[in-house]
């Protein structure tokens, strides 16, 4: 007999402490990480008070080094400084227009790109995944705790073996990773968007070194992606480099060695964010060679230079209209993302383009990682009381399959958090079956008939085997969106059979009301009716066996003990078609006595026949 | 009385509880698992839920929720050692046969 220790409640009630949750944007230039607190999305800033990450790895001699760290050395030790690593995820060496525009050792592998390093090779994976590691002990040391769920964001365009490679950094880092969030629709969460008029919305994003616009369609609370274009080399640091061409034109300056180029060009940058809220700004150096550069950049010079590539930015967002088939008038709103986007020039020409003052109020470099955040705490059930939420947090009724005797088999029970995945052995009844069907319920009830029947389907193709010897595991998967899906697996082939259902379709609380207060009505009729299926299973099969053996081998039996036999599985026959478990069982077992003595002759026979013809050495050999 | 505690278990789930910090009693019920169909569940419980039927033993309260309650008619837990091992015991007139593996029942 067991001996059992208390456990600790599998559903506990909502601890009033919340779920330590984080929103990640991981850029191509610059990460962000930022959290939910006291209901208000915050980025996590470092120690320096610091809330952006640059997106840069360093494998240094004695150890890792990412963010400011790593890019104080950028240019003393490039190729082991790895810098833009999201442009490599996913991607082989075949997918890079030109690797040698990269100061990396690049090594060819199966799938994605791999780059050498003083540390051995590292994927694209494990970069990335040095850079999420950063900003999750980021997150823990500042929320006193091991991160429970996290948002990470990607691009719209991101297909899936660049999502699956984002995935897995996530992973190696240690990051329970809730839902992947493309990026425009975290912009869009962070402002609130999903609460507003349904609608289209454009999410127009210029970071550092790219250029991404999506329009997306809100439909009761969810996003969806209807467009995206852009330009992947295209971003403030042009028009960073646009102020230093014009620098080096306006001051008469010679070519310049590395080390003043770099500060040329940081001044350029400087000037170029001063003119955000000023009319002019100072580009004032002291090169190396000796000379001064002492100039004044006004906002209307820069408007001058800059506009052929504001002008650039809104190619991609004709076309991506264009592709959605919508005009400019269909738009509802705009969301600036970017640090980029907080020069005027850039909002008056969105402006002018749609027509209306885009959405800014919310830092344009933090809204996609404050929209992750957003995400992430509604999906660990932090939610606030009136928080009105679309996304469904929890199963209201449990949700199973149909086994053998129609019972019901629940696989994932009642009030378990979403998104969640459940998986479930299960094997054949019948020597050398080929199929099995798959019956999805869902409710409390133990029996398939008096519950919810909510889809059907077949796995077939299964390798005939004995009954009992298949492996035919079952996962039961319910997406963040309440999305149920329901696999089955042979194992030993692989072969594979899904359905896709939304459980909580059609179902009003009150139903789920009625159906929860049954199950508590009936619970005493459902455990004789459990009962009786349980016996029946079982005297169903000893019937089949007996039946299959006195076909096989009834020329051992006798008059008499064929009409014992017979008698009996009468007898089982009879009990079958009624309801008392108890009768059922006794009815089994005078069969199972009925028969014994047949089938110790049934064995004795075998026995012979397997040593028939071989003589005493070749048996004593084995 | 439908399920009744012994002594020495009502005591040791007295000082669990108080070890724990938290709690309000114990919960006992059934779930479908294992290879026999049904397995027990022993855990602490935080909270009483409206459908619970509660019962009292030695100070201590057991929660049960309507469905399990069939399953668990007549049972009694106990505190036992076996050998190295100590826990707690289920003594259910119920149980018809139990799997190998001692985590599951049949009734």
């Amino acid at each position: 007999m067991t001996l059992f220790q208390i456990a600790e409640p599998e559903a506990s009630p909502p601890a009033r402490e919340p779920k330590r949750a984080i929103g990640i944007d991981l850029g191509t230039t610059n990460s962000l990480v930022a959290t939910v607190r006291n209901g208000i999305p915050v980025v996590l800033p470092d120690e320096e008070g610091r809330p952006l990450v640059p997106s840069i790895v360093r494998y240094a001699p004695d150890g890792v080094e990412v963010g400011y760290a790593a890019m104080a050395h950028q240019s003393l030790d490039p190729q082991n400084t790895v810098v833009s690593v999201k442009r490599f995820m996913g991607r082989g060496l075949a997918d890079l227009a030109d690797d040698r525009r990269f100061p990396y050792r690049f090594v060819d592998a199966p799938g994605m790109v791999q780059i050498g390093t003083r540390h051995g090779v590292k994927s694209p994976v494990e970069v990335s995944a040095d850079i999420l590691r950063h900003l999750r002990l980021r997150a823990e040391t500042q929320l006193g705790g091991p991160v429970e769920g996290a948002v990470v964001t990607v691009p719209a365009y991101f297909d899936d073996a660049q999502r699956q490679a984002t995935k897995d950094a996530a992973k190696l880092a240690g990051l329970p990773v809730l839902r992947l969030l493309n990026e425009p629709t975290a912009a869009a969460i962070a402002y609130g968007l999903d609460n507003a008029a349904e609608g289209v919305y454009a999410v127009y994003d210029l970071g550092g070194g790219t250029f991404d616009i999506s329009i997306l369609r809100l439909t009761r609370g969810v996003f969806e992606v209807l467009a995206t274009s852009g330009d992947s080399a295209l971003g403030g640091d042009d028009f960073d480099h646009r102020v230093f061409c014009w620098a080096l034109e306006a001051g008469k300056l010679p070519p310049l060695a590395p080390s003043d180029a770099r500060l040329l060009l940081v001044k350029s940058r400087e000037a170029k964010e001063m003119l955000t809220g000023h009319q002019a700004a100072p580009i004032v150096a002291r090169l190396s060679t000796g000379d001064d550069v002492n100039l004044s950049l006004t906002a209307e010079t820069f408007a001058g230079i800059s506009q052929q590539l504001v002008q650039k930015t809104l190619q991609p967002v004709r076309r991506a209209l264009r592709d959605a088939k919508l005009g400019v008038a269909d738009v509802k709103g705009v969301v600036l993302v970017g640090g980029a986007t907080r020069m005027p020039r850039i909002r008056r020409a969105v402006a002018e383009f749609f027509g209306q003052p885009p959405l800014i109020n919310l830092n344009p470099d933090e809204v996609v990682a404050l929209g992750a955040a957003i995400q992430a705490n509604a999906l660990v059930g932090n939610r606030e009381r009136g928080d009105d939420w679309l996304l469904l947090d929890v199963i209201p009724l449990s949700l199973g399959l149909e086994t053998m005797g129609g019972l019901a088999e629940k696989i994932v029970p009642r009030n378990s958090t979403i998104p969640v995945s459940r998986a479930q052995e299960f094997t054949t009844y019948r020597d050398g079956q080929s199929a099995m069907a798959i019956h999805v319920v869902q409710g409390e009830r133990e029996r398939v008939a008096d519950c919810r029947s909510l889809a059907r389907f077949e796995l077939r193709g299964i390798p005939p085997m004995a009954a009992g010897a298949a492996r035919i595991r079952v996962t039961f998967q319910v997406d963040a969106d309440g999305l149920l899906s329901v696999s089955a697996r042979e194992q030993a082939t692989g072969i594979e059979s899904s359905v896709v259902v939304k459980p909580s379709y059609g179902l009003t609380d009150d139903e789920v009301a009625r159906m929860l207060q049954d199950s508590y009505a009936h619970a005493a009729e459902d455990m004789a009716a459990r009962a009786f299926a349980e016996a029946a299973v079982e005297a169903d099969q000893l019937a089949e066996q007996v039946r299959n053996a006195v076909a096989a081998d009834g020329d051992l039996l006798d008059e008499r003990e064929r009409a014992a036999i017979e008698a009996a599985l009468a007898e089982v026959a009879l009990r079958r078609r009624g309801d008392d478990a108890g009768a059922l069982r006794a009815s089994a077992e005078a069969l199972n006595r009925a028969s014994e003595g047949f089938a110790a002759r049934r064995m004795d026979r075998t026995v012979s026949q397997a040593l028939a013809g071989r003589s005493v050495d070749t048996l004593v050999g084995e | 009385m439908a399920i009744t505690l012994t002594e020495s278990a009502a005591k040791h789930v007295a000082a669990q509880l108080g070890r724990r910090g938290r709690g309000v009693g114990l919960r006992l019920g059934v779930r479908t698992s294992g290879c026999s169909g049904l397995a027990y569940k022993i855990e602490f419980a935080d909270e009483v839920k409206p459908e619970d039927l509660t019962y009292e033993f030695y100070g201590v309260k057991v929660l049960v929720d309507p469905k399990s309650l069939p399953y668990l008619e007549g049972m009694e837990l106990d505190f036992a050692r076996e050998g190295l091992n100590e826990g707690f015991k289920f003594n259910n007139p119920n149980v018809k046969n139990a799997c190998g593996c001692g985590e599951s029942f049949n009734v």
